[in-house]
């Protein structure tokens, strides 16, 4: 299983995601504003679907593809993740800078 | 001047992550913590592990290897320093032994009123080399957050 931020490392996957952001868009719109092969486009959207950051909307002959923006708010939760672990890191920083300052002042009195 | 003290994470392209902080003490005194052996252990590595400095010279081409230990085991960051300029700079590689990918790491000291803006931007080799200093946030409670991850893709395959 692709996870979302495995689908997300791709670039031309985050341009398709730009465009969706827009407005729902068919194949062939992707294929003409990304300059790239519909197969190719087509692989792309599948592992965005996979990831559950696309949806299809059938509409009559016509698939319409759509942003799914739930998963992301899982990216950013790994951000927020990744912010903890660093200030969990900086906090004990912000201490020892508290503790070589009160040192430094009782070292130099005035 | 990012005015509270929290810690902001961007991603300016591809393969960068950059964090900036503000701490309430002099640049000379933050630069201090970051290139003084001695000072390293007091808050370097990841909170419950213990931090030993193996190797650390200070100066441009010059080694340091830093070892982390926790009950789970061990965890060993190496790298070479690039350009040191006191108290404003510090270049650095940085790697973590196991795991592919070096990082550039250019860190900035800006004072300002007495209080010190840091500044790191490490740039990646790749793109899944970022995502996987990314992902490092979650290794504490990395399988619990697979599982949601997991259930949440179920829900949504139920759901169409």
């Amino acid at each position: 299983m692709m996870t979302v931020f495995e689908a997300l490392a791709e670039p031309m996957r985050r341009r398709i995601l730009d465009l969706l952001r827009e407005r729902p868009r068919l194949v062939g719109e992707l294929v003409d504003a990304l300059g790239i092969s519909q197969p190719g486009v087509s692989k792309h959207l599948r592992v965005l679907r996979e990831a559950g950051l696309v949806r299809v909307r059938q509409d009559a002959q016509r698939r319409w593809y759509e942003l799914r923006p739930e998963p992301l708010a899982e990216v950013n939760h790994w951000l927020e993740a990744y912010r903890d672990l660093l200030e969990e890191k900086f906090t004990r920083l912000d201490g020892l800078l508290r503790e070589l300052q009160e040192k430094e002042n009782k070292d130099e009195p005035e | 001047m990012n005015q509270n003290n929290r810690t902001v994470i961007s991603l300016p392209s591809d393969r960068e992550i950059l964090i900036t902080r503000v701490f309430d003490a002099p640049r000379e005194l933050v630069f201090r913590a970051h290139t003084d052996p001695a000072l390293i252990p007091l808050w370097w590595g990841p909170g419950s592990t213990t931090t030993i400095v193996e190797k650390m010279d200070v100066r441009a081409g010059g080694k340091y290897c830093f070892v982390h230990r926790s009950e789970d085991g061990e965890y060993v960051f190496h790298g070479e320093f690039r350009e040191i300029v006191p108290p404003e700079r510090l270049v650095q590689t940085s790697e973590l032994e196991g795991m592919p990918g070096v990082v550039l790491e250019t860190i900035t000291f800006e004072e300002q009123d007495g209080k010190t803006m840091l500044t790191v931007l490490d740039l990646c080799a790749t793109v899944e080399d970022r995502d996987a200093i990314l992902a490092s946030g979650m290794e504490e409670g990395l399988s619990e957050t697979y599982n949601r991850l997991a259930d949440l893709l179920a829900e949504q395959d139920a759901a169409r």
